[in-house]
């Protein structure tokens, strides 16, 4: 098993210089820059321009560039954002709560709902409910997530006058109703994609598994439907699940991008959007670093976990 | 601000970086198009002034912004939204009012050569200083930061926004705590209007930073204006707070909090429901307005901005360098359908890059018509005969250009299938190449890359006509100027207007300098003007003080001035 974690962990480091420099040379390559904002205005000369890009150090060669950056983030020094000159740790710090808050509440919200749509439907196949189920969840899998943000907002905002319109507080309140109601409509647009994912997700899984020889048997023992389900199949079924929840997070912050603008939510969604808006190199870079840690950490953790329950996949 | 090109511009309709959703699905937007009234700055500007200010600061304002303020180090490189936070943190020596007039702040009085503030010949400048302000961190503020901010913004290691004017300051003398004097190399009229726009830093916090660029103040500010630095979420809101001890009128509200509220449809949604007080920039969009004017305990506000928006033209290209192809291709422009259909009937035509509301705009100037039978003549008599196609040539050179802008402003996309469309009928062709507003404003714009863009420029150095690096022969980057003049317009007359006009302190001469100018430009054809830059904003009922201000790049410039009522 160690060996198995460190093969993945070596994996994982060389996965991440490469994203690294793939994503500094596209970012770097494209044309504009983060001076772009200043070009149009009357107030800076393309001397004045020329001279803040040597301040930045922007006009050496790009490698150079690369080499300095990566150098630098290998000793914890992510830079400082273009923006306003925090640091990147301390910019991504400060949004990275508002989008686990959106992202943690979506995914409880997700994950119970979905799998007991997903339980259901493959205990009541072909029923009413099934068939309604997978309806709503094509149709949810089908729907901009920007377009339902907007019609959520002006049923819950604007008609019903029910929840907040955006935002992640009222200033000056903070207090912790004043977080749930805001937090609601924006968990709701959030989650409704992943909880159709999960739903059929866990409607295959659990289909797979009710058919299954051992669960005949629990039955022909005579064992009670409720334990059978519980103890025999759904340990089972939730099996593929794990695999399902470790890739999540890019997803999820697909997600979380589009909402957090239409909610005006201050997260790293739409930071990143910003960011990449601004050409804000460092901010842009530390998002993609953290981001693609994440997701190597969520498949690193959840091949782990299959590999404990599995011992069949262990490798090496 | 010189581009509502997106997001960086001032057009108050245009928004950047986050694409306008216009052709998204339009939350109860009302599609009647609110035709035919326009209301310059001043005509709707709310007109009561605080006569009944509560005598203690009492509430907040929510303003919301469609950009992120960033830069709160007022003599770095910001945009717009950042200057709605250096106005209600920071004070020049004297700011312009809606009217045009300079009013002194930090300064006693505004130097002229009548108060002795001016030597005759505008070299030298005395500058009497305002007693008894303070910092927010209660030290005294003294000509010593006056002198301190004019170095540092003059110092090579300072990653300055720039030095126009600044750097022609010379012996700057700290005569008296509450006087300075310094000599001008060269005699430059507009020096007024950029220190109106100059905002003075603290010398006692500054002076002990080792790098300027970077320091704990950079994030928290101190400074003398109405309101303290309190907190601030990046992403979601600035929040300042009424400070006591300020030296002019005002603060009447305890807390102004600014809200990032990317999109704008949600701004609106949000202003609509009640969660914002105020929508600053970029405002209310156009769709939007004729609705907004319809809500309850909401006043609209429309008010004219000094961004003209334009066609700019790359004057060293191929056909745009004949002065015929551009009257032809300006005549052939259906600008009322620009105006009316696309811009439900907000904007002002204009033939001129001054604003109409500016005591340098010239009044009578040609006024374009739409009339495509009267192009074609010109362009038949030229020698730009039709081809096969219909398209013209001359002389082996295709009339055929592209045309860009930022890529997701709807009304501008929308603009150019007008403009291929009226050029079509006189036989141009041209062609669309949009780009994301961090590409296009890059080299591509400074470089004069492009064959032509539609663009919104503010043209003037705060309420200062002096256009010397927009017009001026040696401003041309591309061919190794200093400034913008990316249309690359080279005038000998221009030149000598210019360097007239940046020299000469009388008003009533500069008035008739700036208006010759303004001749020469609109008959050579250096851009071909649509019309000038409008922004709808709105305001809670009950908020009072409000006064749009075209002599700033936001209208929350007075902030200090508002209250509830």
């Amino acid at each position: 098993m160690a060996r198995y974690v460190a093969n993945r962990l070596a994996q994982a480091v060389v996965l991440l210089v490469i994203v690294s420099a793939i994503g500094f040379a596209l970012l770097h390559l494209a044309p504009g820059g983060p001076l772009s904002q200043f070009a149009a205005s009357s107030q800076m000369t393309q001397e004045d321009l020329d001279r803040v890009t040597r301040q930045l150090g922007l006009d050496r060669p790009l490698p150079i560039q690369y080499l300095d950056w990566f150098g630098r983030m290998l000793k914890g020094d992510w830079g400082k954002s273009y923006r306003d000159g925090e640091t990147v740790l301390s910019v991504i710090s400060s949004h990275l709560g508002a989008t686990l808050e959106l992202m943690t509440t979506a995914t409880i919200i997700a994950v119970l709902l979905g799998c007991w749509i997903g339980i259901l439907g493959a205990l009541r196949r072909y029923s009413l409910f099934d068939s309604l189920a997978t309806v709503g969840a094509m149709i949810a899998l089908s729907i901009p997530t920007f377009w339902f943000g907007l019609v959520t907002i002006y049923v819950f905002s604007v008609t019903l006058g029910w929840l907040p319109a955006g935002n992640r507080e009222t200033v000056g309140d903070g207090s912790f109703l004043d977080l749930l109601h805001h937090l609601i409509a924006p968990a709701m647009v959030l989650a409704l994609v992943e909880t159709a994912m999960w739903g059929r997700f866990m409607r295959s899984s659990m289909l797979e598994v009710i058919n299954q020889d051992y669960i005949r048997t629990a039955r022909a023992k005579g064992l009670p439907e409720w334990r059978i389900l519980t103890v025999h199949a759904l340990r089972n079924a939730l099996l593929p699940m794990i695999t399902v929840a470790g890739l999540q997070f890019p997803t999820l912050l697909g997600g979380a991008l589009v909402a957090e603008t239409v909610f005006t939510w201050p997260g790293m969604g739409r930071l990143f959007l910003d960011s990449i808006g601004y050409r804000d190199y460092p901010v842009v870079m530390g998002i993609l670093m953290f981001s693609a840690i994440m997701v190597l950490i969520g498949s690193l953790i959840a091949d782990i976990l299959y590999a404990v329950v599995d011992p069949r996949i262990r490798v090496g | 601000m010189a581009d509502s090109t997106g997001k960086f511009g001032v057009g108050g309709l245009h928004h950047l970086g986050i694409p306008s959703r216009r052709q998204f699905f339009q939350l109860g937007a009302g599609a009647a198009a609110a035709a035919g009234w326009t209301f310059s700055g001043n005509a709707l500007a709310q007109t009561e002034r605080p006569s009944n200010p509560p005598d203690k600061p009492r509430g907040q304002v929510i303003a919301a912004l469609s950009q992120e303020p960033t830069v709160f180090h007022p003599l770095m490189p910001g945009i717009e939204v950042d200057q709605g936070v250096w106005w209600q943190v920071f004070s020049p020596l004297w700011f312009i009012d809606p009217d045009g007039k300079f009013v002194p702040d930090l300064a006693r009085e505004v130097p002229t050569v009548e108060n002795g503030g001016l030597s005759a010949d505008g070299l030298t400048w005395k500058i009497k200083l305002r007693s008894g302000v303070k910092w927010h961190d209660g030290t005294a503020f003294t000509a010593d930061d006056v002198k301190f901010s004019l170095d540092l913004i003059n110092n090579p290691d300072f990653r300055v926004r720039n030095r126009v004017g600044h750097s022609l300051v010379k012996d700057i003398t700290v005569v008296a705590p509450d006087e300075i004097h310094w000599r001008m190399e060269a005699p430059y009229s507009p020096y007024m209007s950029i220190l109106s726009l100059t905002f003075i830093v603290p010398k006692h916090i500054l002076e002990k930073v080792s790098d300027p660029n970077s320091s704990p103040f950079h994030n928290a500010p101190v400074g003398t204006g109405p309101f303290r630095w309190g907190e601030r979420v990046p992403g979601d809101h600035i929040l300042l707070n009424a400070y006591a001890g300020y030296h002019g009128k005002g603060p009447y509200v305890e807390r102004v909090v600014f809200k990032y509220i990317p999109d704008l449809t949600v701004l609106y949604t949000q202003f609509r429901t009640g969660q914002v007080d105020y929508t600053g920039l970029q405002g209310i969009l156009p769709n939007f307005v004729q609705e907004a004017k319809t809500l309850k305990a909401r006043k609209i506000f429309v008010s004219s901005t000094s961004s003209v928006e334009h066609i700019a033209p790359n004057l060293a290209f191929g056909p745009f360098a004949d002065r015929t192809v551009r009257e032809a291709l300006y005549l052939a422009i259906n600008k009322q359908a620009i105006i009316d259909a696309l811009n439900y009937g907000l904007p002002t035509q204009t033939e001129s890059f001054v604003p109409q509301e500016a005591w340098s705009f010239q009044q009578g100037l040609p006024q374009h018509k739409y009339d495509p039978t009267k192009a074609n003549a010109l362009l038949d008599a030229a020698g730009w005969v039709r081809g096969s196609g219909g398209m013209r040539e001359k002389g082996g050179v295709k009339l055929e250009f592209t045309n860009s802008t930022t890529s997701g402003n709807a009304v501008r996309e929308q603009t150019q299938q007008l403009l291929i469309q009226d050029w079509r009928a006189i036989g141009a062709t041209m062609r669309v190449n949009n780009m994301p507003a961090a590409v296009i404003w890059g080299d591509f714009w400074q470089q004069s890359k492009f064959n032509s863009v539609i663009v919104g420029v503010n043209f003037m150095l705060g309420s200062d006509p002096d256009v010397t690096p927009r017009f001026g022969s040696g401003a041309i980057p591309a061919k190794g100027g200093r400034g913008y003049n990316t249309y690359q317009y080279q005038s000998a007359e221009a030149d000598r207007l210019l360097a007239e006009g940046a020299r000469q302190f009388d008003l009533a001469q500069r008035k008739t300098t700036y208006g010759d100018l303004q001749k020469l430009i609109r008959n050579d054809l250096a851009i071909l003007p649509l019309f000038q830059g409008f922004i709808a904003e709105g305001v809670k009922e009950g908020l009072h003080g409000f006064r749009p201000n075209i002599n700033t790049s936001t209208n929350c410039w007075n902030i200090r001035e508002w209250y509830w009522a």
